[in-house]
């Protein structure tokens, strides 16, 4: 057989492009579309109605609130365990490479529940807040807990293989030509990482918005304080309000999505302005 | 080069296709029955080890009676969400479900249930049903006794929250209930209510999640729950500590009947042919030896006799059925837990904040 005849990009393109069109089509574009169209049976109105309720107005200030500050202390906190993950030997390294993923693979409800008897009253972290009079599970503090448990390892997955890949030579010349580590660190580094830092922590963001398993555990539930957006969803559809349900879900979807548009946006334009 | 373009995309069409035709008959075949005769029981959470039970023994009747070997299948979940499933395509025999107002939303939504369905079976097609108590922590520190207590400054509640828990509904109609009956007015049992939800501090969305806030995390003086959900967290805790439980059950001086009814899925049994198995089944939870099952799980029989053989485990409670305080589930459930009903003013902020 002479395969320089069939060049390998062009042999299977069909097929390739095929598969994924379908595939794309079944699992996102359709659904995504019945959503649309449960929420058209409500009209207009109806769906400015579902934001007119002084309940779903502050679930969506607070599901975004806690999604944002869990989200800034990931990208914060995954960058630091990327950095010495990547920078650093030390015995259990790779234990703690490991250990990283395990919010992926655990089911949210799980986690929810374990967090929710550790930082409730009783528990073992709670228990030393209590004297102080302060609560943890059942509050803002407990969800944003929650949401940065989840959203973790977004953050540290993006930016270790950038940062693994990072020429050596960039960091030696910068030190070489004189720079201070700090110099180097802002201006040869960080440049470097920033893109992926930024979009690890918009992918953790708009997961915590949409966070419900881990959280019902620990919030309280408590409607006006610790109600979130996905938990409201859940309350119309217990009351067959499918219309308004899906409403609340696609304000949601146009809120995620225009902030992960405006993050890709600065993201370019960062990316420009230092290469 | 362009023959092979063409011959390429030729052989993704049919690839797919194949693919296709292949998936509609692999679900074809897994859906059509191939399995013999079986039965979906679709019920709520704590029925769970109760219909484990049942479902053997009517197994075994069957069997002697027909020489037929029938599966029973359980699928439980809230109830809520199991009606939707039902509503939504789940191919479900007969509901045993939480609340009327779940099968008369499959009735109403979907059709396939008859709109009459409550007149099925011997009381409002509801073979067993359950009360709403107390469950308070060992040697009861604050002592509580009844409804009134609850409202206390101080005291801390836990109750699922209505908008996502049948059971929930259930706690809050309870209250409502004894509120109006002492009250009298609507107004006074309103502002019983939200007294109520002022000492509770954390919503979960089922009754079993609200069990584990007051077990395992210590949350709270009073857990508002099911009756048969007490006595498991009771007999549980009995399990950890060697016989002695830590909690223990307050029945107030009244509360309310928790009727959990069942129903045949009638436009799904003439499909499968299964509409005697199905009128069987539910027909045999009416039996001494269905009610007495029914007992042993702590779900109060509606056989009198039974009941009594059993006053030990189920101490005499003055009940009200929500067909006294409200008409029907249908007004309750527009009046309370709809959109701006009673439930949702509750956390409306007061006018002026």
């Amino acid at each position: 057989m002479n395969l320089t005849i069939r060049p390998y990009s062009k042999t299977s393109f069909g097929l390739t492009l095929g598969t994924t069109v379908f595939y794309i089509s079944i699992m996102v574009v359709v659904p995504l579309l019945g959503l649309f169209f449960q929420t058209a049976s409500i009209g207009w109105a109806g769906l400015l109605d579902v934001f007119r309720e002084d309940r779903i107005q502050k679930a969506l200030v607070l599901s975004f609130t806690v999604g944002g500050i869990s989200a800034i202390i990931n990208m914060f906190l995954g960058f630091l365990f990327a950095w010495v993950l990547v920078r650093y030997e030390f015995p259990g390294r790779k234990l703690i490479d490991t250990l990283v993923d395990l919010p992926f693979t655990l089911p949210t409800a799980v986690a929810g529940i374990a967090l929710a008897s550790i930082y409730s009253q009783n528990g073992w972290i709670g228990k030393l807040f209590a004297p102080f009079d302060i609560k943890i599970a059942y509050t803002p503090a407990g969800i944003i807990i929650a949401l940065v448990f989840i959203g973790f390892p977004f953050v540290v997955r993006t930016v270790q293989p950038v940062l693994e890949d990072l020429p050596k030579e960039l960091e030696e010349s910068a030190y070489c030509l004189g720079a201070t580590s700090f110099q180097t660190f802002r201006k040869i580094i960080f440049p470097e990482l920033w893109p992926s830092l930024l979009a690890g922590t918009g992918m953790a963001f708009a997961r915590s918005i949409g966070e419900y398993g881990s959280v019902v555990f620990i919030s309280g539930n408590l409607p006006g304080k610790t109600e979130i957006l996905p938990l409201l969803i859940v309350t119309k559809l217990e009351q067959y309000e499918y219309g308004k349900a899906t409403g609340i879900a696609v304000v949601m979807l146009v809120l995620s999505f225009a902030i992960m548009f405006l993050i890709n946006y600065f993201q370019s334009r960062f990316t420009r302005k230092f290469s | 080069m362009d023959n092979n373009t063409k011959k390429s995309g030729k052989s993704r069409i049919g690839k797919i296709g194949q693919g296709i035709s292949f998936l509609t008959v692999f679900a074809s075949l897994s859906f059509s029955g191939i399995f013999g005769q079986t039965l979906l029981n679709v019920s709520f959470d704590p029925t769970r080890e109760l219909y484990e039970d049942v479902n053997k023994q009517f197994i075994e009747i069957w069997k002697k009676k027909t020489k037929a070997t029938l599966e029973i299948q359980q699928s439980h979940g809230g109830s809520g969400k199991q009606a939707r499933a039902v509503i939504d395509g789940l191919e479900a025999d007969v509901v045993t479900l939480a609340l009327a107002y779940d099968i008369d939303s499959i009735a109403e939504k979907s059709k396939l249930i008859d709109e009459n369905w409550e007149k099925q079976f011997p009381n409002h097609s509801t073979p067993y049903y359950s009360t709403i108590v107390f469950l308070v922590r060992k040697g009861n520190p604050k002592g509580i006794k009844d409804w009134d207590d609850l409202v206390k400054p101080g005291t801390g509640l836990i109750t699922p929250n209505p908008k996502t828990s049948g059971g929930a509904r259930w706690n809050y109609l309870a209250a409502w209930g004894y509120a109006k009956n002492k009250y009298k007015t609507e107004e006074k049992a309103t502002e019983f209510i939200k007294a109520i939800f002022k000492n509770t501090s954390v919503l979960d969305t089922g009754a079993r999640g609200s069990t584990t806030t007051f077990v395992q995390r210590g949350i709270g003086d009073v857990l508002i729950t099911w009756e048969n959900e007490a006595e498991l967290a009771l007999s549980e805790s009995r399990k950890e500590n060697g016989g002695v439980a830590n909690y223990q059950i307050v029945y107030p001086s009244e509360s309310i009947k928790a009727e959990t009814p069942v129903a045949i899925v009638s436009k799904v049994t003439a499909k499968k042919g299964t509409n005697e198995i199905a009128k069987a089944y539910l027909e045999f939870l009416y039996t001494k030896e269905g009610q007495e099952t029914v007992a042993k799980h702590f779900f109060r029989p509606i056989d009198a006799g039974i009941l009594k053989a059993n006053a030990s485990k189920f101490p005499a409670v003055k009940v009200f059925d929500i067909r006294e305080i409200e008409g029907s589930w249908k007004n309750a459930h527009k009046k309370h837990f709809s959109d701006g009903g009673i439930f949702d003013s509750i956390y409306e902020p007061a006018p002026g904040k």
